[in-house]
């Protein structure tokens, strides 16, 4: 500042002094633009070209098709729609109860509890399970043959049920792995948003009268409008990109199921890209991925928006 | 059900490290007021206790069978005392040459170490950076890195990330899966917050008065303030990469796995049909975490609710 226009002469320090606040900024923050531009920007861009060429896995020659990709993911490779129409089941099964009992837990952690660290860390305890824990925990739990569900509904009389054939029954199990491993983190997260949420406007209602549930439906879930549409963004972006747990409760394979019954498009993607080593269609399956996580994630945002508005 | 008034199952993660007297508690201190609201009723209790027994049990399960025989497994009602084999499964499991399960943890810990170290580390600077100092084009950049954390870059950056790994020989080696982790836009965003809070403007004012460099000022006054939230962001990150599966199972291969590959293999292979066998596995694979969940349970509990209050 008051070396702008001082002595046109500067010693050594000064300049270097100079440098320091000019140039060291840039270098403190240069490591993330540097791998960013490596490993974000770059493989996005050339995904875009990739996705355009007739590409396969040990081949340099590579020939331009056009849209010769997509219309193969989109017309004949029945595999890839069915994928996304996997993907989305699979999401909401997980999501909508998911943030409805994290929100309910939620609501009774932030109650004058005694030991409120061991609730919370008891109800965040799945978080430390790695998602292929999940899956080899959760196959054995909804297996056909000597699960404990089919164990226990054999006892009230219903036969057991083979939970990978079908395409609800595997949805089913597989929601379960995702609703264990993120309830607990997501109810902490609406728990914190709660507890900023100040105290007075319970107080103001008490005195006018209204009953718990009614305080909970008009003040807590408004305030939290913010932080349950970046838990329904972060979801929507975990959920259709949902790739181990399917690929576990199918003894680690990537055709999820006989019929694709639980093949998610993560798994398409890594299908076409690893047994096929076709670069050119899993880089189309790539992008449309994104599009499709796009348009869901707008979606989500509208509705969030909607019903927030109407209550 | 009597789930409510059931002995808590002695899972490792079933006890808080240590007893809850913090001294900054707000709430209890406050006199009594709108109880009706904050008041827990029996129902609230039972409704959390059922949760509790639902998270924990799972894990408590999966030690269960670990340390019994297969058979066990099967039936209903299932197993649910731990038995005495617990330690022959476990040495079992990390000798056996097909598991590959020590190769794992020694591949995971150096991938896990060495990409929490410099995500801690370039975080801050980058934090610093962005609260403290003043350069043109920050508010773009930054800008830029909160755009990148809402992109799923993974699953769209892994077909070309993929065909560069193969171009440059770099398959099945470590460094493929350490270097596109060596920083994330989450990190920067938390120091950045946390330098905000934590370090008024006038002291690192006075320390360029007084002399000080850039990095001098990063070394003396900031690092040492950000120690709790390198704690915090240390541990998030390190449980988040022990966790990875997709990238790694993309480039190594079986001959040279992380742990989370490794029990992949191990529950798909004939050999170890034996549930026992993958539970213990599987049980090994978690307790590297599990241990800093009992140690820093309470870190980690107030790191995810004060990432995401903002």
């Amino acid at each position: 500042m008051t070396t702008r226009n001082a002595a046109p002469r500067l010693t050594l320090r000064e300049r270097l002094n100079r440098a320091d606040v000019k140039i060291t900024p840039y270098a403190l923050v240069s490591p993330y633009f540097i791998l960013f531009a490596l490993f974000g920007v770059f493989p996005m861009a050339y995904t875009l070209y990739a996705s355009l060429h007739e590409w396969k896995l040990g081949n340099a020659e590579r020939t331009f098709v056009g849209l010769d990709n997509y219309e193969f993911l989109l017309t004949t490779y029945d595999r890839f729609n069915w994928s996304v129409v996997n993907t989305l089941g699979m999401f909401i099964m997980a999501t909508v109860p998911q943030i409805v009992c994290a929100m309910m837990v939620a609501n009774a952690l932030n109650k004058r509890l005694r030991r409120p660290m061991m609730w919370r860390m008891l109800i965040l305890a799945p978080i430390v399970t790695s998602v292929v824990a999940v899956g080899v925990i959760f196959a054995r739990i909804w297996g056909a043959e000597y699960g404990m569900v089919n164990g226990a509904l054999e006892l009230i009389g219903i036969d057991g049920i083979d939970w990978q054939t079908g395409r609800l029954s595997s949805w089913l199990a597989i929601s379960s792995m995702v609703d264990w491993r993120w309830m607990g983190y997501n109810s902490l997260i609406f728990l914190a948003a709660m507890q900023t949420i100040p105290r007075n406007l319970y107080e103001a209602a008490t005195v006018d009268g209204a009953t718990p549930r009614q305080q909970f439906w008009k003040i807590t879930i408004p305030q939290l409008k913010p932080v349950l549409i970046f838990t329904v963004f972060v979801s929507s972006v975990g959920g259709m990109t949902l790739f181990v747990e399917p690929m576990m409760f199918g003894s680690g394979r990537l055709n999820g199921g006989a019929d694709g019954q639980f093949q998610t498009t993560a798994m398409v993607l890594v299908d076409i890209l690893r047994t096929h080593g076709n670069y050119g269609i899993s880089a189309a399956a790539g992008w449309l991925l994104f599009a499709v996580i796009g348009i869901v994630a707008a979606i989500n945002f509208l509705v969030v928006n909607r019903i927030q508005g109407n209550k | 059900m009597s789930t409510a008034t059931a002995p808590r199952p002695a899972a490792p993660v079933a006890e808080p490290p240590k007893p809850p007297k913090p001294p900054r508690r707000k709430r209890a201190k406050r006199p009594i007021e709108s109880d009706g609201v904050f008041a827990p009723t029996v129902m609230t209790r039972i409704g959390l206790a059922f949760v509790a027994v639902l998270s924990i049990f799972p894990l408590y399960w999966m030690i269960v069978i670990a340390s019994r025989v297969s058979s066990d497994a099967s039936g209903f009602p299932p197993a649910l005392l731990p038995g005495g084999n617990l330690g022959e499964h476990i040495q079992e499991a990390l000798t056996n040459p097909e598991a590959n399960l020590l190769l794992g943890l020694r591949n995971s810990l150096i991938i896990t170490g060495t990409v929490t170290f410099s995500v801690v580390l370039l975080s801050t600077l980058a934090g610093f950076a962005f609260a403290k100092l003043r350069f043109r084009g920050s508010k773009i950049l930054m800008a830029t890195v909160l755009f990148s954390m809402m992109v799923p870059l993974q699953q769209l950056g892994v077909v070309p990330l993929y065909m560069v790994m193969v171009e440059l020989e770099w398959l099945d080696t470590l460094q493929a899966v350490i270097l596109p982790f060596l920083i994330n836009g989450f990190g920067i965003f938390m120091m950045r917050q946390y330098v905000d809070q934590a370090i008024p403007d006038e002291i690192i004012e006075a320390a360029r008065i007084d002399g000080a460099t850039t990095f001098g000022i990063w070394w003396r006054i900031v690092l040492p303030a950000l120690r709790p939230a390198m704690v915090v962001l240390g541990l998030l990150t390190f449980m988040l990469n022990w966790n990875e599966f997709l990238w790694p199972f993309m480039v190594l291969s079986e001959q040279n796995p992380t742990i989370q590959l490794a029990i992949r293999q191990i529950s798909t292979a004939t050999w170890a049909a034996d549930l026992s066998m993958i539970f213990t596995g599987t049980l090994i694979s978690i307790i590297p975490i599990a241990i800093l969940f009992v140690v820093f349970g309470r870190q980690i509990v107030h790191g995810i609710m004060e990432g995401s209050g903002k």
